[in-house]
């Protein structure tokens, strides 16, 4: 009974907390690309770079206020320079978007054309990014690394496993839930909202019905850095900041994206869960989760690990490839907002 | 002088002309019905009006004022309505999302308009928080007209409104479409069902490869022996 728990345990603290933080995290930055998709109708490949553009500015605004002594007790300084990075995100699609995008809109340029815009903006962000702060890792976490760690938690239930959560999985998970009620709420309750949502179902009959085509593509850029800031800062706090790994995330992103239905808000979310699971659970090694739940003979001499980690974007791309194979809708069919 | 009036409408999507010379009016409470064959131009002909193609030559004009050069968004602020032959509702959103839309230029509380739309078409108010590409073809053509009320247009223009619904149906919303014309407002309609259209058509266009065939009043189009002929199947 108790080698059980302990399986259990250890799944929890390895597998299940690790891939809702990371879920969440996707999901956030997959909500970001669905909605350009359902409103400008592209692939906004420049997504990755506009996650890090967002941390960088909250990275510079967090030891600004470092060196003010300023702090957010128990929780990371950077939550309250958060507004800093979405706002400085905020300003710069919006003049990419004036630059770049509004001369393709304007001459009704095809996705594809757009999505190869997105590519260059993407690389020029990239520069920008690695000018202002640099390739290197960045550490931008402070506060109380644990909510409990693993040896309390020993201590209290006296398991030889130990199930540690840290501040960042907890902080990632609750940001995640507010701001995606909120993201429901404005689409479903506002007018704004539902004139997105109206925008994105019928293009046509929301200009026939008065719907300003410039101001729902204002306030999509405007939802969109602020989700990229957040999924950005979130993704930092909990691994760390380091630009090349934000242009690798565009690959987990889009599958969530793509698997959930592009254009589809819950089934981005769903997206970013069912690839931040898979990855993880591929490339657990579960030899002591058998170890704990089968006779000893059964147990594998080696890792019992599918995938090395190394390996791990591979799951996203082998997934992404059968979703497009098999069902190219998604789970939750695309394309409504 | 018609209270609207697409007059001497020459133009096209770029390439050649597909109306030439072409001039429709109706007045305010009246309905006017366009028929014509397959391809006629009767749809560029509302799309012309509405200021959704660039005219060559000829001019709108509305209670007097040339409207001519205003784009479609301009002339949903000066009055007008239309509710377009294809895709007319937002399929992902309920029926009472959808006449929110409608009224979205609108600062005032729609909740009245939004009552009288409900009595015009009370099965809306019961799929209210449906979404609209849930419903049958007629309810969505009910949805659609609905939208396109919630501006409280002074005029408004229908391409095929009864396109795909059944005889009982098609009754129905030319019932409803009567009822919508008697509180003053004009109606410009496109109608495959030539003679039923006719039969409520305070005036009647003809429309042949771009240009008015005959022009008169509904009945009188009724009882025209050649327009029977050729166009009402006898
Ligand atoms: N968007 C468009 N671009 C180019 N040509 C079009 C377009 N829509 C219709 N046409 C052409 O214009 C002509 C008239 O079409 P339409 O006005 O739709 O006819 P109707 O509504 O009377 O059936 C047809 O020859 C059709 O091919
Ligand atoms: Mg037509």
């Amino acid at each position: 009974m108790e080698s059980l728990i302990n399986a259990v345990v250890l799944l929890l603290n390895f597998l299940v907390v690790p891939a809702l933080s990371y879920g969440s995290q996707l999901a956030l930055g997959a909500l970001g690309v669905t909605l350009i998709y359902s409103v400008l109708r592209f692939s906004n490949f420049a997504h990755g770079e506009t996650m890090a553009f967002g941390t960088m500015f909250v990275i510079l605004a967090t030891w600004l206020l470092q060196s003010w002594g300023v702090s957010f007790g128990p929780l990371p300084t950077a939550l309250l320079a958060l507004p800093v990075g979405c706002i400085a995100t905020i300003l710069f699609v919006l003049a990419t978007d004036r630059l770049v995008y509004k001369h393709y809109r304007e001459h009704k340029a095809t996705n594809v054309i757009f999505m190869i815009a997105s590519v260059g903006v993407m690389f020029v962000m990239n520069g920008i990014i690695r000018f202002v702060i640099g390739p290197e890792d960045q550490q931008f976490f402070d506060g109380e690394r644990f909510i409990f760690n693993a040896r309390q938690f020993k201590e209290w239930t006296g398991l030889t496993e130990a199930l540690a959560i840290r501040t960042t999985q907890v902080i990632t998970v609750v940001t995640a839930i507010i701001v995606v009620a909120i993201l429901f709420w404005f689409l479903n309750r506002t007018r704004t909202g539902k004139s997105m949502r109206a925008y994105s179902d019928n293009e046509d009959l929301a200009l026939l019905s008065g719907i300003d085509p410039a101001h729902v593509v204002r306030i999509a850029w405007i939802i969109t850095a602020i989700l990229a800031t957040i999924a950005g800062t979130l993704y930092g706090l909990d691994k760390s900041f380091k630009p090349f790994t934000y242009l690798q995330l565009l690959l987990p992103i889009f599958a969530a994206a793509i698997v959930g239905g592009v254009g589809n808000p819950v089934g981005a979310i769903a997206g970013g869960f069912v690839i931040a699971f898979s990855e993880i659970a591929l490339t657990f090694a579960y030899r002591k989760f058998f170890a704990y739940t089968l006779p000893d003979f059964l147990v594998p001499d080696g890792l019992a690990q599918l995938l090395s980690t190394d390996y791990k974007f591979a799951v996203s791309f082998v997934i992404l490839v059968v979703v497009l194979l098999v069902k190219p809708t998604g789970l939750f069919s695309g394309k409504t907002l | 002088m018609s209270f609207l009036i697409g007059e001497n409408m020459t133009g096209g999507y770029g390439g050649a002309d597909i109306l030439t010379n072409c001039t429709i009016g109706v007045e305010q409470g009246e309905i006017a019905v366009i028929v014509g064959p397959n391809g006629a131009g009767k749809s560029t002909a509302m799309k012309a009006i509405f200021g959704m193609l660039n005219l060559r030559e000829g001019k709108v004009l509305m209670d007097g004022e040339d409207i001519t050069k205003l784009s479609p968004q301009a002339r949903v602020y000066k009055g007008m309505g239309f509710v377009p032959q294809t895709s007319n509702v937002f399929t992902s959103m309920s029926v009472e999302e959808n006449l929110e839309m409608g009224a979205f230029i609108r600062e005032d509380d729609i909740s009245e308009t939004m009552h009288q739309v409900f009595d015009l078409f009370p099965i809306l108010k019961e799929k209210r928080n449906q979404p609209a590409g849930e419903l049958s073809g007629g309810q969505r053509q009910q949805v659609a007209v609905g939208r396109a009320l919630m501006t409280r247009p002074k005029v408004l223009m229908l391409d095929e409104p009864t396109a795909g619904v059944s005889p009982i149906v098609m009754d129905e919303l030319f019932d409803r479409i009567i009822e919508v014309a008697r509180t003053g407002i004009a109606i410009l309609m496109v109608e495959q069902n030539a003679k039923q259209a006719l039969n409520i058509a305070d005036k009647g266009y003809v429309l042949v490869q771009g240009e008015n065939r005959y022009t008169d009043t509904g009945k009188a189009l009724m009882e025209n022996p050649e327009v029977r002929k050729s166009f009402l199947g006898g």
